[in-house]
Order: structure tokens, then C-alpha cells, then sequence
């Protein structure tokens, strides 16, 4: 309904102002949801402006932009290498800016004793290298896994930061829902699962070290806000040059607190302020 | 006048009636067939495109594979990889150990009510338990598949002491809670078409209502129940949102019935939403449905293969 009525609004629009600025925007699937509230709320403020959405994947939206058939590209990580050299042979020059945060917590079951865990180690236990709670100092008891099915971006993300790209243990069993995940590890006291910040309720959070010699940090809108947290990404816009006009209208006002409190809403996480305003277009 | 109305004008308008009502009737017939093409149609890369091959053909998706050097050669299902693997041995033992579980969980309980409502039960008991059990049926399988979740698992991990809290067992009691009534209806029929001739037969010659039952009712009622069973199991195979909440999803090859277990049913839903358009992929999850489709087709028609031999022998036909 609502890209129908992003569509309609499109479609008057064009008819109503000619000059209206037709701003279309593709990319990340992580970032569908956020990209559309955004256009909505600003669409609502500003009635002469047109915002289409879509997805398709990060991968998808960079190379839009590379061929130029979008204005905005919203991608889950940043452009490769490869992707800028491709851009430049196209005459094009990526402008990146950070527009949100997006974090992971680790949830265990409240009477498991194991109360922090190295990256190193959730990728041993989600591999399947470690099977047993005593290898990483706790019972002698086989290790439950929990995730995501594999269309959700959070099954994608915790491979790609946690899981270094390698696949998930054959054991890992899939529930629909970060919902589902958080009520199975409440109910099993050996299970560990994954999923967005502020939902651990009946479970506890992990605290994730970066490494054996750092701090073990517990995930809260504070510490993946502040970089802390280790399991935490930027979620980019990528422009053609340094946006003006109407895109820069549009990216500064996502980066406004007005904006920020959008991401907020829809369970991604702001950026700090200082960040925010140190991001937005002079 | 009046009395030709129906001549010879209307002769077309009674021919397009019929043809229209018949139509209808085929409509059925043509969405099912329509349906299976399209879901064939997606199907067809995988033995015609060379790229979908690279990543599916049909030898990958069957024989064990060696996907990083060094490793040793396994079945896999993991789609989402820098290395797809498709192979759909996991996801069809899952399928197997989940409808058999159903089956031992559902089959008695369906016959033994079936043959208590139809031979021992008194009219209202009858009256009472039928709709009861016909209820079942009704049972959105979401529900059933919640309540599976969040509380038969508990209780059976808790009596039993599972490793696993979603299993196959948890998954296929659950299924045979949903099968239970397709059992019982089917059996029940069945039961009660043997003609009273031969139970006053059976009692003239001065058997109890135990020997009618057992010796009598149910041995000729037998293909009717059998019937029952195969089309319970079309369901325990086609099942979906009952496994796909209560399973675990784990795509593990495993004799045993206490580890979680992946089905078609609940692959093909949890993963066809968000996959790639026209990908190797999107391609074996209709294979996929392809194959459930096959399966259950071929199933519902012998349940009704059988059904309607039984109904031939009962009135003496054959």
C-alpha cells in the first residue's frame, strides 16, 4: 500500500508540477523500510517533492548508481574497491554518507553463567568449531543454536561481521522472527540467538568482546550509537557527487533529529548528534 | 407461443448453459494444472540453463558434494553462502521423519476413536464426540503451530529430557494433531458403509459386539481406513506453517528423531519470499514445489484409488 501510494502520489505529482524534483531511490533490503518511512514523513513536509523507493539488495543499488539509473543508493555496507573503480570508468563519483546504525545483540538463556563471549568465540560456537558451553568456560552442556532463516538481513549481517562470510553450523536451527528466536532462548537453557537491539526480554544479553584483551560491552542504543559495541554497522546513502538542491534537502533532513527519530521508530538505531550534524551537506 | 419457448431459439442458450456449468466445473481441474506449469515452468532451468546448473543440477542437489578443497564431501543446505549448496537430501529426510512421527502419533488415536464412535459409542456419545474431533480440522495450523512452539515443546523436553526443545517429534505430534481428524472422518466412513447385512449376519451367528468389530467391521472396512491414512500423510507431507514454527529448521541429515529437522514445506516458505527473482536459488525452491506437488498428488490419488475400490467391494461390484 504504501509503495502504491508513493506510486499514486507520483504519478499526480508529475501531472500537478512539472518541476517538481523526482528523486528515486534503491538498494539495501535492510534499508527498504527506513528509505520509505523517510520518503513518507518527507514527502508529507514537502508536497512539491517525489520519492520513489525500492530494493533489490546493497550489490543491486551500487550498481544503479554506477549506471545512473538511480539517484540514491542505500547500501548495508560500504562500496568496495572494486565498485569505486568501477564508478570512476562510468564517470561517476560516489559521495558516501552514514545515515543510520544497525546492531545485533546476542541474547542467552538468564541461568546460563557465560555472561560475555569474544567475537572469536560466537564465531566458533555459530560455525559449529565449538559445540560444548565448557569450551568457552561454562557447563558441560551441548550449545543450542538459534539464528534467522536465511532471507532476513539479520541472518546476513551477523555471517558477514560475525561469521567472517563463512556458513552457519547445519545445526543451527531457524526461526521466523526475532520474536520466535527471543522465546526459544528463554525456554532453553542452552540455547544462544541473535537479533535486533532492545529485545531481550525473558533472556539476557551478551556482553561481546572485540578481542580477548578488550572490554566485553552489552549492547544498548548508547554503545552501538557510541561504536562500542562491536557487532554494529553504518547503513550508508550514496550519492553522484555531493548531493544539492533537493537531495541535499532530503539527506540533511533524515540527518535532523526530525529524521533520526524516524530510523528510531522503525527499530534502527540514530546516529550520535554530533555525528549526524558533522554528516550533513554545507 | 408460450409453450415453444424453450424452441428452437433457446436450443443455444441451453447449449452455452451447459458448456458454461461444465466450464465451471473444469475450472478446478484447469487452475490446478495451470498452477503445476507455472510452478514447473520455474522449475526448468535447472536441466536447461547452463549457469543454474553450475550452482544446481540435479546430481548436486542428490550426491554428497565437496564444496571447500580439503573438506570432506557432505550433504548441505545452505542457499546463502559464498558457496550455494542445494542439496535436498536434509530437507526431504526432515519431510519423512516429520509425517512418519505424525503418522504413529496420529493413526491409532484415529482409528481407536473412529472405531469407538462407529461400534461401541451410544448415539449421543457420538453425537458428542464427532463434531469434536471434526473441529480439529479447523484448527488454523498457525495456532496449532504456536502452541507447539511455545508450549508442547516444553513439555515434551521437560518429560523426556530432548536436547533439542524443536524436534522432530515436536514437529510431527503437532502435524498429527492436524491429521488426526482426516484419519478419523475418512475411517469413520468407511466404518460405517459396511452394510448392516453383514453385521446381522456376523450376530445371527452369535458373535459379541467385539467379534463384529474386530473380525467383521473393520477387516472390510480395512482400505477405507487405509485410505484415510495415505491421504493424513498427503497432509503431514504438505504441511506447512506447523513445521516451520515447530521444527527447529535445522537442515541436518540424522536418523534421529530427537534433533530438528527441515522440510520442503517450510523451506519453500521461509526463504521464497525474499529470494532473487529468477536465481538459481528461486529456481530449486520450485523445483522444490514441483517435487511437493508430485509427492501429494500422487498420494491423494491413491488414497482415493483406494477409497473407491473399497466402495466397489462394499456394494459388491467387483
Amino acid at each position: 500500500m504504501k509503495r502504491l501510494a508513493i506510486v499514486v502520489g507520483l504519478v499526480l505529482a508529475a501531472f500537478s508540477i512539472a518541476l517538481a524534483g523526482n528523486i528515486t531511490i534503491k538498494g539495501s533490503d535492510t534499508l527498504v523500510r527506513l528509505g520509505q518511512r523517510w520518503a513518507e514523513e518527507y514527502m508529507k513536509g514537502n508536497p512539491g517533492s517525489v520519492i520513489q523507493v525500492s530494493g533489490g539488495g546493497s550489490g543491486t543499488g551500487i550498481a544503479a548508481l554506477i549506471n545512473g539509473t538511480t539517484d540514491i543508493c542505500q547500501s548495508s555496507r560500504p562500496m568496495k574497491e572494486r565498485e569505486y573503480k568501477l564508478a570512476q570508468d562510468k564517470g561517476i563519483t560516489p559521495h558516501e554518507v552514514a545515515v543510520a546504525l544497525d546492531g545485533i545483540a546476542v541474547f542467552l538463556n538468564e541461568k546460563n553463567p557465560i555472561a560475555e563471549l569474544t567475537l572469536t568465540q560466537l564465531k566458533g560456537i555459530y560455525t559449529g568449531v565449538i559445540t560444548n558451553w565448557k569450551e568457552v568456560g561454562g557447563a558441560d552442556r551441548r550449545i543450542i543454536l538459534y539464528g534467522r532463516e536465511n532471507n532476513s538481513g539479520t541472518y546476513a549481517f551477523f555471517k558477514e561481521h560475525v561469521l567472517n562470510e563463512e556458513d552457519y553450523a547445519d545445526q543451527t536451527q531457524t526461526l521466523p522472527g526475532t520474536a520466535a528466536v527471543v522465546n526459544a532462548v528463554s525456554k532453553d537453557e542452552w540455547g544462544i540467538g541473535y537479533g535486533g537491539i532492545a529485545w531481550a526480554k525473558g533472556v539476557k544479553d551478551c556482553a561481546v568482546k572485540k578481542d580477548d584483551t578488550s572490554q566485553a560491552v552489552l549492547p544498548t542504543m548508547e554503545t552501538v550509537s557510541g561504536g562500542s559495541y562491536p557487532i554494529s554497522r553504518e547503513l550508508y546513502w550514496y550519492f553522484n557527487g555531493v548531493p544539492t538542491g533537493e537531495l541535499k534537502a532530503l539527506v540533511n533532513w533524515a540527518l535532523s533529529p526530525e529524521g533520526q527519530k524516524v530510523a528510531e521508530e522503525v527499530d534502527y538505531i540514530p546516529l550520535p548528534k554530533d555525528v549526524a550534524e558533522k554528516n550533513m551537506i554545507e | 407461443m408460450e409453450k415453444y419457448r424453450f424452441k428452437p431459439k433457446s436450443r443455444i442458450r441451453e447449449f452455452i448453459g451447459e458448456k458454461f456449468i461444465a466450464l465451471n466445473a473444469l475450472a478446478a481441474l484447469i487452475g490446478i494444472l495451470l498452477i503445476f506449469i507455472f510452478i514447473f515452468k520455474e522449475a526448468v532451468p535447472i536441466f536447461t540453463d547452463r549457469e543454474v546448473q553450475e550452482e544446481a543440477s540435479l546430481s548436486k542437489m542428490l550426491y554428497k558434494q565437496v564444496y571447500y578443497e580439503g573438506r570432506e564431501p557432505k550433504w548441505s543446505w545452505q542457499p546463502i553462502s559464498t558457496v550455494p549448496k542445494y542439496s535436498l537430501l536434509p530437507l526431504f529426510l526432515g519431510t519423512i521423519k516429520a509425517a512418519i512421527v505424525a503418522m504413529l502419533f496420529a493413526v491409532p488415536l484415529a482409528v481407536g476413536a473412529a472405531i469407538y464412535t462407529s461400534e461401541f459409542a451410544s448415539r449421543r456419545m457420538r453425537e458428542f464426540i464427532k463434531p469434536i474431533i471434526e473441529l480439529l480440522a479447523g484448527l488454523p495450523s498457525v495456532v496449532l503451530g504456536f502452541f507447539a512452539l511455545v508450549v508442547l515443546a516444553t513439555v515434551l523436553q521437560k518429560s523426556f529430557g530432548f536436547t533439542f526443545r524443536l524436534n522432530a517429534i515436536n514437529a510431527g505430534v503437532a502435524l498429527g494433531i492436524a491429521v488426526i481428524p482426516i484419519i478419523f472422518t475418512v475411517a469413520e466412513d468407511a466404518m460405517n458403509a459396511v452394510p448392516k447385512s453383514l453385521r446381522d449376519a456376523a450376530i445371527a451367528l452369535g458373535a459379541n459386539p467385539w467379534q463384529v468389530s474386530f473380525t467383521m467391521v473393520l477387516p472390510a472396512a480395512l482400505p477405507g481406513i487405509a485410505a484415510g491414512v495415505v491421504l493424513g500423510f498427503g497432509r503431514a507431507i504438505g504441511e506447512t506453517m506447523i513445521v516451520l514454527m515447530a521444527s527447529g529448521n535445522a537442515a541436518i541429515i540424522s536418523a534421529r528423531f530427537t534433533e530438528s529437522i527441515r522440510t520442503f514445506s517450510a523451506t519453500i516458505a521461509a526463504e521464497l519470499a525474499e529470494v532473487v527473482f529468477g536465481s538459481p536459488h528461486y529456481n530449486v525452491l520450485f523445483f522444490i514445489g514441483t517435487l511437493l506437488f508430485i509427492f501429494t498428488f500422487v498420494i491423494n490419488l491413491g488414497g482415493d484409488f483406494i477409497l473407491n475400490r473399497l466402495k466397489e467391494r462394499l456394494q459388491g461390484k467387483s
